[in-house]
């Protein structure tokens, strides 16, 4: 079985700063209060390079990356 | 091989004496002696009879008992069990009384809990508005201790009044000496919990009927309730009845049998709040021959919940009784996720504008694109129940949005007052 990849956010963590949506568009949207939206299917590996963009410039780091 | 039980009911309130909580000598002369069988290490005999039993949570999300306990017990090293006798649920008053009145019911079910899922540790935490209950399990934790019964060691604490402040996540942060609010998860408490050891949380209630198990076995408690969901279960009735009680029911009973058991309606109903704040509202004809089970309340958009059942009179006003406990449950979140900080506050304040018949239309049109954009977003369920909440009282009501809509105003009289708890301002 091939490891599928996934964003999730920790929304404990989250503040809304928007990263995420900016760098991620194709995955990410905001809420009314800028809070994300994340589309929950496996994201595909031509997408990776983004969805890793994402995480690693979250200034709250509450965004993860899961491969299960 | 264990004891007869009890035919029928009372089974938990067997032992419930008016004149105050029951002593440790005639707890056991009325249920039998705890029957100690000794845990092992993947979980002793008790874990067994529990899921033969098909006993499930009674704390709000029906999960099957054994099932949870044998987890813990599966994992390395000594466990704790947390009993949650938090009841942040306002109108549930069940966990309440079987900690004052019937104590050593519940410190059974976690002792012998414990020797099964190898846990030296009980942490009894209770709602510390509840001084009743407080006292009534020191003083039953102090006597279990002199008479030496039980391995665990056993304390209580005293948790904040907060609806959110038993979610299991919440419970295990502040036992280990944060804030009573959620915590992300992984790590769930059953892998890491209590001073990072794996923690078996159970609702008061449903450690009292392991206790009764543990000595009356599980064919004795599938005489009562159906095969999927059998055995009896504590019930709070409230509203426009003629007498608000706890009771014990068979599962199964039907509301109207059950609002019967409580002198019956003091007039006409036009709905129920079933399974508490965190449940459903139904209207009353529909929800009347429902049976209490989660399978028929499931079909209605509801489920059981926490076991409450409060009554709503006809020619009185839902929305503005919802739109009251909307706002109470929007300043209940813990505050630390954005759609649950924002997203409740907004809910709250379009049923607000519904309830007073301003801007109607435009604001059930929000509501609903509010609850598809809240929903499953929070870092525990919490913002979910709320939406239900609202949800059910926006169907279940829907002839009054229409009248609020076209009249602009609320033309039924003001509903009677929903209890609303008051917060004293600490989470620690």
């Amino acid at each position: 079985m091939k490891k599928q990849h996934r964003l999730i956010v920790n929304m404990i963590e989250c503040e809304a700063h928007g990263v995420c949506a900016e760098l991620f568009p194709e995955r990410v949207q905001l809420d009314e209060w800028g809070y994300p939206i994340i589309d929950q299917e496996p994201i595909p590996p031509a997408l990776l390079k983004h969805a890793r963009r994402a995480v690693q410039n979250c200034p709250k780091l509450a965004l993860i990356l899961t491969d299960e | 091989m264990p004891r007869v039980g009890p035919e029928g009911l009372p089974r938990l309130l067997a032992g419930y004496r008016p004149d105050g909580p029951i002593g440790l000598q005639d707890h056991v002369a009325q249920y039998g002696p705890p029957p100690w069988r000794g845990g092992h290490r993947h979980g002793g005999p008790l874990i067994d009879a529990v899921e033969a039993s098909g006993l499930r949570g009674r704390g709000g999300a029906s999960f099957p008992t054994g099932r949870k306990m044998r987890t813990v017990a599966q994992h390395r090293g000594r466990s704790v069990v947390v009993v949650n006798g938090s009841e942040g649920e306002a109108l549930s008053a069940k966990d309440r009384l079987l900690l004052t009145s019937l104590p050593h019911l519940v410190l059974d079910g976690a002792a012998l809990a414990a020797e099964a899922v190898g846990a030296d540790e009980i942490v009894v935490a209770v709602d510390r508005a509840s001084r009743r209950a407080q006292a009534s399990v020191h003083r039953a934790i102090e006597a279990r201790r002199a008479a030496q019964v039980g391995g665990a060691l056993v304390r209580g604490v005293a948790l904040p009044s907060r609806y959110v402040a038993g979610e299991e996540t919440a419970l295990v942060n502040f036992v280990n000496g944060g804030a009573a609010k959620p915590t992300f998860t992984p790590p769930r408490p059953f892998e890491r919990g209590v001073n990072g050891r794996p923690t078996l949380i159970q609702n008061a209630e449903t450690l009292a009927h392991v206790a009764l198990i543990a000595r009356y076995g599980p064919d004795w408690f599938r005489q009562l309730g159906t095969p999927d969901e059998p055995g009896s279960t504590l019930l709070t009735i409230a509203g426009a009845v003629e007498h608000g009680i706890v009771c014990e029911v068979a599962l199964g009973t039907t509301i109207g049998a059950a609002v019967t058991a409580a002198g019956g309606a003091t007039g006409t109903l036009s709905a129920f709040l079933v399974g508490g704040y965190y449940g459903s509202w139904l209207p009353a004809d529909e929800a009347w021959d429902v049976p209490l089970l989660n399978a028929t309340l499931r079909a209605h958009g509801a489920s059981l919940g926490t076991g409450v059942l409060y009554a709503f009179p006809v020619g009185h006003c839902g929305l503005v009784a919802a739109a009251q406990v909307a706002d109470y449950l929007a300043g209940e979140t813990a505050g630390q996720c954005g759609p649950c900080v924002y997203g409740l506050r907004a809910i709250a304040d379009a049923m607000a504008s519904i309830a007073a018949g301003q801007q109607v239309a435009a604001m059930v049109e929000r509501l609903h694109r509010l609850f598809d954009e809240v929903r499953g977003r929070g870092a525990c369920n919490y913002p979910d129940g709320v939406i239900r909440f609202v949800e059910t009282a926006l169907r279940t009501f829907g002839a009054e949005v229409e009248r609020h809509a076209a009249q602009r105003r609320c033309l039924l009289a003001p509903p009677p007052a929903m209890p609303i708890p008051v917060f004293d301002g600490r989470w620690q």
